[in-house]
């Protein structure tokens, strides 16, 4: 039997990844750009960072000991360079060419998709091992340190402190990310080219810089997702990541727009999303309309905003549309 | 004098591709007074405008501000040589406060926090600080705001009332409002003036872009006209009539020698009385219109555009919902009478209306831009196909007629028409509705964007239709055009007819005259005196 404490602790572990995927996300449907890329972002978030952590362990001889600020700011370097690499893709062919978001979100994911699990192959048979996953445990453990009296504090300790620094940082980002959008005149600014970049243009803001921007710290947040999961996990292989970055969209949603919803709704998803494991004597087939659940629970959402129609529940109105001042 | 100009426009020009929206224009404003900008549809005032606010930059001219040669290129330029332009479709984003759109794309005005901490205002919004400043103008001029009210939540004056303070918030000196009245109550339009006046006493420039005369008449010092992207003159309003303005509007009498018959045993083919329509936002687009078209005759609908031609036709071809009124057909072949109002489309033509419409929105509304020649002649037709698949023979054939005989320029019948010229679009879509053979043809603005011989075609095409008895219902934006080929004139303002007259002898500056006004035509008086007199 297992405590209430671990369930909520592991609903904990699995709300992280897509906390980061619907903070970045959201950042970026603020700026009118709807990233159906984001599950290929944070795929290749996850895989920059296994990359940068599989070559730091192999640098390091036998019986040696990591660096630990090298073996964390290395692998998170690389998550950020390569999901940014994916943010400015997305931006150059969605802002400044003004292609389709649909087609270039999906082509994305497709795409980072592969190259996760081209690269999770190539270091898979780098390794020559057995088994088809890259083992990183060391770095691992690293991310996934925490305090040391956490143990000492009982559920207490086991449900909050229990958890390593990019758990808290998701947190902290989204807490971030809600303030700026609400509070600053930046903030203002990116909400109002969402919702109508002409309006921003007349305004003098500066419409392709701010969709650059959010779309690409938007990227590099959900990138760091994938980052986190690979960590928690402590080893890589292939598609071992499955749709949570279809689920941080969803999620995106369920918290209509708002980052510090998607804090609890992130609990809620994760905990959904696990729901099967600890649910005795069930079989495969319910335990695959279980994970189903974070879906089912969006479309309601969805059905009770557009019921509701309150507007300030709404998408940014120029979600998905490009924007070209001389259009006539 | 000279140093109290506030802007000047010297040798202005744009084009777009081959329009010349702008043709050497000059303009002078000065401190402290009203400038009315008058014309037709279509004869740059808009464009003029946006140059000056940065939205567009002249190929050719100077302006200059204060004495000083300006470099406008984009919005904030604009702003900082404090220009400031209310647009006629607002600018404003719905999910904000009118402060939050008042502040936006400013930084955070910290000085107006009272002497608050930096810390202590970082957790307020730059809306919330603005708040006071806002106030503070609304009470200077007389404006009613809450600063705190969503756009959304609020009526158009109210929205235009925040776009007005928020060039005014940015410190705009020269104001250019397109349009402001247009949306506008009579009530709300003289509070509008009322806080146009006393922006003018306490010195601001201020340009309105109209079409209304007698608007034009009560508020402006001066007036400028503008014809078909030329400047035709300046004067001072109070050395002017409406009847002079007009004439200036409307420029010389053209000679286009369109082909005119005289209509042959016109009948009444479909009447429409009393038609009212009103827009989602509540107001009023169709006031009790009432007409008759005949067969064998050209009725064309004059007025400045969205006037609520497009609501009329769309009306009658079953596409826009009628808030009352009467709309029916008189079938030739049955003597039936049908009536169309609330009818869909499809109904319509399953009654045996043969009704066809030329929208205004080629590629929007009349044909699919990704398929071909021959898919958009089926679009009208796939219903005669089999009960599953599709027959292609009969539509193919029409395609490849329609090419030949309207001369249309394409590669071939399965080129995608929209990689077609605009003017063979137009023979495409305007060959497509004859081919129905209908009774009643509705053509809205067919020759817009078009070259000479294009456009002669599709006079020749229409005049072919009208002798096969059709009636047919031209909307035109070129006066000289209607005088020409339509039978009667038409003329709609702000929702209402302003007059019809007859095309034989109508004159040019009384239809300018017409489409200005804002009176209600007296259908009874033209019935029993036979005179097309509506002032």
């Amino acid at each position: 039997m297992v405590s209430i404490a671990s369930v909520i602790q592991r609903a904990l572990v699995q709300s992280a990844p897509l906390l980061f995927g619907s903070t970045g996300e959201i950042l970026t449907e603020k700026s009118g750009h709807l990233n159906l890329g984001t599950a290929g972002t944070m795929y290749v978030g996850g895989i920059c960072g296994v990359i940068g952590a599989f070559f730091y362990e192999r640098s390091i001889p036998d019986g040696g000991t990591l660096n630990p600020f090298l073996a964390i700011i290395i692998p998170l370097i690389c998550s950020i360079i390569g999901s940014l690499i994916m943010g400015l893709i997305y931006c150059f062919l969605t802002v400044t060419l003004r292609a389709n978001q649909n087609v270039t979100g999906l082509a994305l994911t497709t795409f980072g998709t592969g190259i996760g699990n081209f690269f999770g192959g190539s270091l898979v048979k780098l390794v020559d091992s057995d088994v088809a996953s890259v083992n990183f445990s060391r770095t691992s453990e690293l991310y996934r340190a925490y305090l040391p009296f956490a143990d000492n504090l009982g559920w207490f300790g086991q449900i909050f402190l229990s958890h390593g620094f990019l758990f808290y940082l998701g947190i902290v980002l989204a807490i971030i990310s809600t303030f700026v959008l609400n509070k600053t005149a930046k903030g203002l600014n990116l909400r109002a080219v969402g919702e109508n970049p002409a309006t921003a243009d007349a305004a003098g803001i500066r419409v392709n810089l701010y969709k650059y921007v959010a779309t690409c710290v938007g990227s590099i947040i959900s990138g760091l997702g994938g980052l986190y999961y690979v960590m928690e996990i402590g080893n890589w292989s292939n598609d071992g990541f499955g749709d949570r970055g279809w689920l941080a969209i969803a999620l995106v949603i369920f918290a209509v727009w708002k980052p510090n919803f998607a804090i609890l709704g992130s609990i809620l998803f994760g905990g959904l999303y696990i729901a099967h494991i600890f649910i005795p004597n069930i079989s495969a087939s319910v335990s695959e309309l279980i994970k189903m659940l974070p879906y089912a629970v969006t479309i309601i959402v969805l059905i009770v905003t557009s019921l509701r129609r309150k507007r300030e529940n709404q998408p940014p109105a120029h979600l998905g549309l490009s924007y070209f001042r001389e259009e006539r | 004098m000279s140093d109290n100009i506030a802007i000047e426009l010297k040798g202005i020009t744009k084009t777009f591709g081959s329009i010349v929206a702008n043709d050497n224009v000059d303009l002078k404003v000065y401190k402290g007074e009203i400038l009315s900008v008058l014309g037709e549809n279509g004869c740059g005032k808009t464009t003029l405008m946006n140059m000056i606010s940065g939205i567009y930059f002249p190929d050719k001219g100077n302006i200059y501000i204060n004495g000083e040669e300006a470099h406008i290129a984009s919005p904030k330029d604009a702003l900082n040589y404090k220009i400031g332009m209310i647009h006629q479709h607002f600018k404003l984003v719905d999910v904000f406060t009118a402060a939050e759109n008042i502040v936006l794309g400013l930084k955070k005005d910290y000085k107006s926090a009272n002497g608050n901490s930096r810390f202590k205002t970082m957790f307020k919004t730059g809306a919330d600080l603005a708040k006071e400043s806002i106030v503070s103008l609304s009470n200077k001029y007389g404006f009613d705001i809450d600063p705190e009210k969503k756009i959304y939540q609020m009526s158009v004056s109210e929205k235009q009332t925040v776009e007005i303070i928020k060039v005014l918030y940015r410190g705009a000196d020269i104001l250019i409002l397109d349009e402001p009245t247009a949306v506008l109550t009579p009530q709300e339009t003289e509070k509008l003036f009322e806080i146009l006046k006393k922006m003018r006493d306490s010195g601001k420039s201020i340009i309105i872009i109209t079409h209304k005369l007698h608007e034009v008449m009560a508020i402006s010092d001066r007036v400028t006209v503008l014809c078909k992207g030329k400047h035709v003159d300046t004067v001072k309003t109070s050395e002017t009539t409406p009847n002079a303005l007009a004439e200036m509007m409307v420029g010389q009498k053209l000679s286009l020698n369109i082909y005119r018959g005289d209509p042959v045993n016109p009948e009444e083919r479909l009447v429409v009385k009393n038609l009212n329509c009103v827009s989602r936002e509540g107001v009023k687009i169709l006031d009790d219109v009432s007409f008759t078209a005949y067969s064998g005759e050209i009725l064309g609908i004059a007025g400045i555009a969205g006037s609520g031609q497009r609501e009329l036709l769309e009306s009658i071809a079953g596409l826009q919902k009628v808030h009352s009124g009467e709309i029916t057909y008189n079938d030739p072949t049955t003597g039936k009478v049908e009536n169309l109002r609330d009818k869909t489309p499809m109904q319509i033509r399953n009654l045996g209306v043969r009704l066809s419409f030329v929208p205004e929105d080629r590629l929007g509304m009349g044909l699919v831009g990704n398929m071909d020649i021959v898919d958009n002649m089926m679009l009208r037709t796939y219903g005669k196909g089999g009960p599953f698949f599709l027959h292609r023979k009969n539509p193919k054939k029409l395609a490849e007629d329609i090419v030949e005989r309207l001369s249309v320029s394409t590669p071939g019948i399965s080129t995608p028409v929209r990689r077609l010229s605009g003017g063979n679009v137009q023979k495409v879509l305007v060959g497509r509705e004859i081919a129905a053979s209908p009774t009643v043809l509705m053509a809205a603005y067919p020759v817009r964007g078009l070259d000479i011989n294009s456009s002669y075609m599709i006079y020749n095409l229409l005049n072919e239709q009208k002798e096969k008895g059709v009636a047919v219902i031209f909307v035109g934006e070129d006066l000289d055009v209607l005088i020409e080929l339509c039978d009667r004139i038409m003329v709609i303002g702000s929702g209402h007819i302003t007059g019809i007259v007859d095309g034989r002898r109508a004159e040019k500056n009384e239809l300018g005259i017409l489409m200005t006004s804002s009176k209600k035509y007296d259908e009874n008086l033209t019935d029993e005196e036979g005179t097309t007199d509506a002032n």
